[in-house]
């Protein structure tokens, strides 16, 4: 009875509750697809930085990742990879060989880490073969060539068949030198890593160091599915579990390797939840208002009502059960334009490429899809609902205070 | 057998700079089965009475007893509870709920009182017979015409089978057409049902179809006579 009289107020004054919802179905569309943007974006990036750089797992020798030294290498990686990719859901895995090097032309030098890697193989694992701007990709066999990111390019001031100069400690400790030819020069979304990474034929850097044969520095293995990280990891582990306890290996995930991605993307996404927080108490002054209104309106009826009989639990839960029909109305309208916005944009996209040299500094996508999951829907569609309880909770007691003899009076 | 009695009933209202003595000593008897109209100019306490009766008020001094039960002394939800059962009430106006229609309003009072929809279904159809609205159960109170509303009014009142109904002006807002329909339907339900009605009125036609006559002035009663 009462939810059917409360259903009916609501519909009383038409253009007065069609404002309220729309109010609250924009309000929540502003909030939810600035959500789907920020997540589409940082899921974008994650996604980028685990395709193009790191991958989802990657082994080393313990001590190489306190500060990079070229010596603490992985024994047999060979054997190594070939048991990790018999794991159900690993895509492939590669062995890489890494070391700090100063890389300098003409004009100018720079320090970065040059990557030694078998291109077949490393095409598995990572697409940077895809984001080749100038020249192609590591040719096997072809030797003394070079793979660098246009950022590094532009400061060395080099372009694809330059030649130049890498420096580098060899496994002794004593400084080595070698020339290379440019063959491809790339560019990702990170600047950063453009900036900081060259690629050359795993054996050309073997010679050029000294790096021993049957070992490696890092090994990446690329998953089918991102979710599975954590569970394939701990596989990893357990395969491993011996060289492990001997401090001669360590099993890590892309979130341990690079923390700040994930600090960042749930920073982000905490943001959004705080400014759509924002916007829900701001509508909930709006609902509080309205209903008050209402209820000013209202007050012979309510009179009338509480000198018939009517107890003062059920006015208080029908001009509650008023209030929450009105704000979950203009909720679900909400997180249907949302979800139908938020769909729609995922397919198409949004071009920022007016700002996206920023972005591209940050290590975000010029191109963004926005994105939410189904559970986000849920938590924002239950923070409506709290959201609506309390703001039903001011305008029912306001309703209660009323005095059913100075109410009726009033019909004068 | 007197089923309200008002013992030396005051109503001050003093947060005004000159005290009101809207009601200013009132003892009276009503008895079962009464067509009792009160009467008298424009502020001589008459809506403040029918309040105090009806426990929508408290006295500032004196008692209000209700077949044995003094109501002045019930607490807030006992007192919304003993309106429900025991009294009907018409007002001048906003007396049913707009967004339910006729037959709705008049079962609302009686789905309070938990009664089962069956009983209340056949009371609805009766009690619109009554009035005469039977066609008209399912328009809202805004397709009807103020007499209608009125009517339906007196019906949802004794919905819920009380023991006297109490109507501030009822026809304030009533052609005489409609008046007289009312109070046609009203005397009615007294003479057949035995229904117990104490209304205010300043219509002379009205008070000449009552069977009592209160006439109030400055709070006090000043003439109280049977005419019936
Ligand atoms: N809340 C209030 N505060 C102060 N004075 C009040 C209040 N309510 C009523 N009064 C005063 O009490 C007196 C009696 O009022 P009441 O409404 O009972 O008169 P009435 O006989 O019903 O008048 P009417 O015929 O105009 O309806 C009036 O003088 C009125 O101004
Ligand atoms: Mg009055």
């Amino acid at each position: 009875m009462l939810l059917s009289i409360a259903w009916k107020n609501v519909w009383r004054n038409k253009l007065r509750s069609l404002i309220v919802i729309l109010s609250i179905s924009l309000g929540l569309l502003g909030g939810l697809f600035y959500l789907a943007f920020a997540n589409g974006m940082v899921q974008h990036q994650i996604d980028a930085t685990i395709k193009t750089q790191i991958s989802n797992i990657q082994l080393h020798n313990p001590k190489y990742r306190l500060n990079n030294e070229v010596k603490y290498t992985i024994d047999s990686p060979d054997s190594i990879i070939k048991k990790i990719e018999e794991i159900n859901g690993v895509r492939a895995a590669t062995s890489r060989i890494k070391s700090t090097a100063m890389v300098s032309s003409a004009i100018t030098g720079a320090g970065i880490t040059i990557n030694g890697i078998n291109p077949v193989k490393e095409k598995n694992v990572t697409t940077l073969y895809k984001k080749i701007v100038y020249g192609t990709y590591l040719i096997p066999g072809k030797k003394y060539q070079i793979f660098i990111g246009q950022k590094l390019a532009d400061k060395l001031n080099v372009k694809v068949k330059s030649k130049i100069v890498i420096a580098a400690l060899d496994m002794s400790g004593n400084i080595t030198y070698g020339a290379f030819k440019i063959v491809g020069i790339f560019k990702t979304e990170s600047t950063n890593f453009d900036l900081s990474n060259v690629f050359v034929l795993k054996n050309d850097l073997r010679k050029l160091i000294g790096f021993p044969s049957e070992q490696t520095t890092e090994i990446a293995v690329l998953l089918n599915n991102n979710d599975q990280t954590d569970l394939i990891a701990n596989k990893i582990k357990k395969i491993f579990n011996r060289a492990i306890s001997e401090k001669k290996l360590d099993v890590e995930t892309w979130v341990e390797i690079q923390p700040a991605l994930k600090l960042i993307n749930e920073m982000f996404i905490e943001y959004s939840m705080i400014f759509l927080i924002i916007i829900l108490v701001a509508l909930s002054f709006g609902i509080v208002n309205t209903m008050l209104m209402v209820i000013m309106e209202r007050v012979r009826e309510l009179g009338m009502l509480m000198a018939i009989g009517m107890s003062k639990l059920k006015i208080f839960l029908m001009i509650m059960l008023e209030t929450i029909f009105l704000s979950i109305t203009g909720g679900a309208a909400g997180l249907f334009l949302s979800w139908v916005a938020i769909t729609v944009t995922h397919k198409t996209g949004i071009d920022l490429s007016a700002v996206s040299e920023g972005l591209n500094a940050l290590g975000y996508s010029s191109f963004v899809h926005p994105m939410l999951g189904f559970t986000y829907y849920i938590l924002i569609g239950s923070l409506v609902i709290v959201t609506a309880i309390m703001a039903s909770i001011l305008p029912a007691r306001k309703a209660l205070k009323l005095n059913p003899a100075e109410a009726v009076r009033q019909n004068v | 057998m007197s089923i309200i009695t008002t013992n030396n009933l005051h109503k001050i209202y003093d947060e005004t700079i000159v005290p009101v003595y809207a009601v200013n000593g009132i003892s009276l008897e009503f008895d079962k089965g009464e067509f009792t109209a009160i009467i008298g100019p424009s502020g001589c306490g008459k809506t403040t009475l029918l309040n105090l009766i009806g426990g929508l008020d408290q006295p500032t001094k004196g008692e209000v007893i209700i077949d044995g039960t003094n109501i002045t002394q019930l607490k807030q939800t006992e007192i919304i509870d003993f309106r429900l059962k025991n009294i009907g009430f018409v007002f001048q106006a906003y007396n049913l709920i707009p967004v339910l229609t006729a037959k709705e309003n008049i079962e609302f009072i009686m789905q309070l009182q938990g009664i089962p929809k069956k009983d209340r279904d056949k009371r609805v159809i009766d009690l619109l017979e009554a009035v005469g609205l039977k066609d008209r159960m399912n328009n809202r109170p805004s397709e009807l015409s103020g007499g209608q509303q009125q009517r339906v009014a007196v019906a949802r009142a004794l919905a819920s089978k009380p023991k006297f109904v109490l109507a501030d002006e009822p026809t304030a807002n009533l052609d005489s057409k409609s008046t007289n329909n009312l109070l046609d339907i009203m005397l009615k339900l007294n003479e057949v049902e035995g229904t117990t009605f104490i209304f205010s009125t300043h219509d002379s036609r009205v008070m000449q179809r009552a069977h009592r006559l209160i006439s109030l002035e400055d709070g006090k009663v000043q003439q109280d006579q049977k005419i019936k």
